[in-house]
């Protein structure tokens, strides 16, 4: 799974594709994981690291995860390799 | 180290350009509590759903209603509307504050009976009131509202026998500029019918006719159509004063009056278009003050209000059970409680509250019951925050029909509780276990066993 590089985020959580000119809106935890996914890691590591500074369970961030790579699939910010 | 709170994450394409037909009005204030009681401690002591009914907001609406047509008129009369919400303890706060009782069936006599309402304090409306259910209500000196000629044939047959005068009005149905006229109930004025019953009533030495009735639809959004319904029962009254010399006691412009809830379709909050009950009363009252009775002859005007006066009194409470994506990307939220429960969400969109606190994002999304029924939906879109599983949800304004017309289908019914004036909370109907239903059941010997 790798972020789409060119795309913009400020830290009010504003988030600009220039290739396709759609503009988005994202929440405090998914800015976080927009940035893990930038620094390359893995979906298992952002579990325990959210898990490690949030009040909740692993898999319910599983569950929220899936759901929201999904999300940032259909609006083309992510390229999944399979 | 204490965590922070979690939020799932979000991401929602900005639309630059395109309106939004669901406008941007927020609706999701948290209710974190009711008449003071938090929402959490109710759903911890009386489970998850739960039905929540307020005394005082019952009795502030009353009051507001009783002195909208009492500052105008000096003779007028509430009779609650027992199908509207026929709780005994709904009914008895409405009786309390002086409200007779009108009922629709012999099934809610016998309640406004049970709840201590004298007989001829109970109006007595509908279709559908066998010669026993006549005999019952004339010998209790109720008001019997006759509703057609079958009716009417049935009743002087049977006062034949009784040696007592039966107490009756008709209802009329009419054309009030609302459509389409409600013309299956009553005698219908414009053609002459109801003044045709009025003269078989009258030419009946045991039928004393005592008042006219109409209830000319529900949910009325023209104050205006009520100046016409009660401008038409004035007409009749003067043409059966004119003609037999008798002054009738009351008119009975029935319900319909409109509550604060959104009609599904309509892009306007309902609080926003309604009319007042200031102008309902002012249609009403203006119209029978002018008509030109004399001031010893004025009829009481008796109203049937129903949800106007319950609707904002009731909360239904519930949780998240689960969250998902469907297919075209849109999120849905599965509560636990649904069209069962919730039967007028068929005819409004019922504004639902988260019941704690959240971030400032939301996002659009479907609200489905738990039935696994197709029909199922509490809202086909509406704008929440990031609900979770369990998270408690509030609905607004559910007091009117649904705790009479909830069906047990799938599910069991829950508790309802009553929250009193000094904020104590009181179970007002038990919620329904596999016993309560079993206990109607009856199997035939030959079906108790099998071996599978
Ligand atoms: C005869 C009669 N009176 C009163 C009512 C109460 O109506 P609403 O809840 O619209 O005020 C009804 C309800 O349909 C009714 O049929």
């Amino acid at each position: 799974m790798e972020i789409n590089k060119n795309i913009a985020i400020s830290d009010s959580g504003f988030i600009f594709n220039p290739t396709s000119g759609d503009s988005f809106s994202t929440n405090h935890i998914g800015m976080k994981v927009i940035h893990f996914l930038k620094e390359g890691q893995t979906p298992d590591h952002i579990i325990t690291s959210i898990t490690e500074e949030f009040d909740v369970e692993a898999q319910v961030v599983e569950k929220d995860l899936q759901d929201f790579f999904q999300m940032l699939e259909n609006y083309q910010l992510i390229i999944s390799h399979g | 180290m204490t965590k922070q709170t979690y939020e799932r994450p979000f991401i929602q394409k900005l639309n630059t350009g395109t309106m939004n037909k669901f406008g941007t009005r927020t609706e999701y204030t948290p209710v974190t509590q009711i008449d003071g009681v938090p929402v959490k401690k109710i759903i911890e002591e009386y489970g998850s759903p739960c039905f929540v009914i307020s005394e005082k907001t019952i009795r502030k609406t009353y009051k507001d209603a009783l002195r909208a047509f009492k500052t105008r008129y000096p003779k007028v009369q509430f009779a609650w509307s027992y199908k509207t919400n026929y709780l005994n303890s709904v009914c008895n706060i409405f009786h309390q504050e002086g409200s007779w009782a009108e009922v629709v069936s012999i099934f809610e006599y016998e309640k406004a009976l049970n709840n201590g309402v004298p007989g001829n304090k109970i109006i007595f409306n509908g279709p559908e009131k066998s010669r026993a259910d006549l005999q019952k209500a004339v010998e209790n000196e109720s008001l019997i509202h006759i509703d057609h000629f079958d009716e009417l044939y049935e009743l002087t047959d049977l006062m034949k026998n009784i040696d007592k005068k039966a107490r009756v009005a008709i209802r009329v149905n009419m054309d009030t500029g609302v459509y389409p006229i409600w013309d299956r109930f009553g005698f219908n004025y414009e053609n002459g019918q109801a003044w045709n019953a009025i003269n078989k009533i009258m030419s009946q030495e045991k039928l004393d006719l005592v008042g006219l009735h109409c209830h000319i639809g529900t949910y009325m959004l023209s104050a205006n159509a009520y100046s016409i319904a009660a401008w038409k029962l004035c007409d009749l009254a003067s043409h059966i004063r004119n003609k037999w010399s008798k002054t009738l006691q009351y008119i009975d412009l029935g319900g319909g009056f409109c509550s604060a809830n959104t009609l599904k379709g309509s892009y306007l909050q309902g609080a926003d278009i309604i009319p007042t009950m200031d102008d309902y009363a002012e249609a009403i009252t203006s119209t029978v003050l002018n008509f030109g009775f004399k001031a010893n002859e004025l009829p009481t005007i008796i109203l049937e209000t129903g949800r106007a006066l319950i609707d904002d009194a009731g909360w239904l409470l519930g949780s998240v059970v689960a969250t998902k994506r469907l297919s075209d990307g849109r999120r849905a939220t599965i509560l636990d409680f649904g069209v069962n429960l919730l039967f007028t969400s068929f005819w409004y969109n019922h504004k639902i509250s988260p019941a704690q606190e959240f971030s400032f994002h939301s996002e659009e999304m479907v609200l489905y019951g738990p039935l696994c029924m197709n029909i199922d939906v509490i809202r086909e879109n509406i704008s929440l925050p990031l609900l979770n599983k369990n998270d408690h949800v509030v609905v607004h304004r559910v007091g009117a029909y649904n705790m009479t017309q909830w069906m047990q289908f799938i599910h069991m019914r829950p508790k309802i509780v009553l929250i009193d004036m000094e904020g104590k909370t009181h179970v007002v109907r038990e919620h329904e276990t596999f016993e309560t239903m079993n206990r109607y059941e009856k199997n035939p010997a030959h079906l108790k066993e099998f071996s599978i």
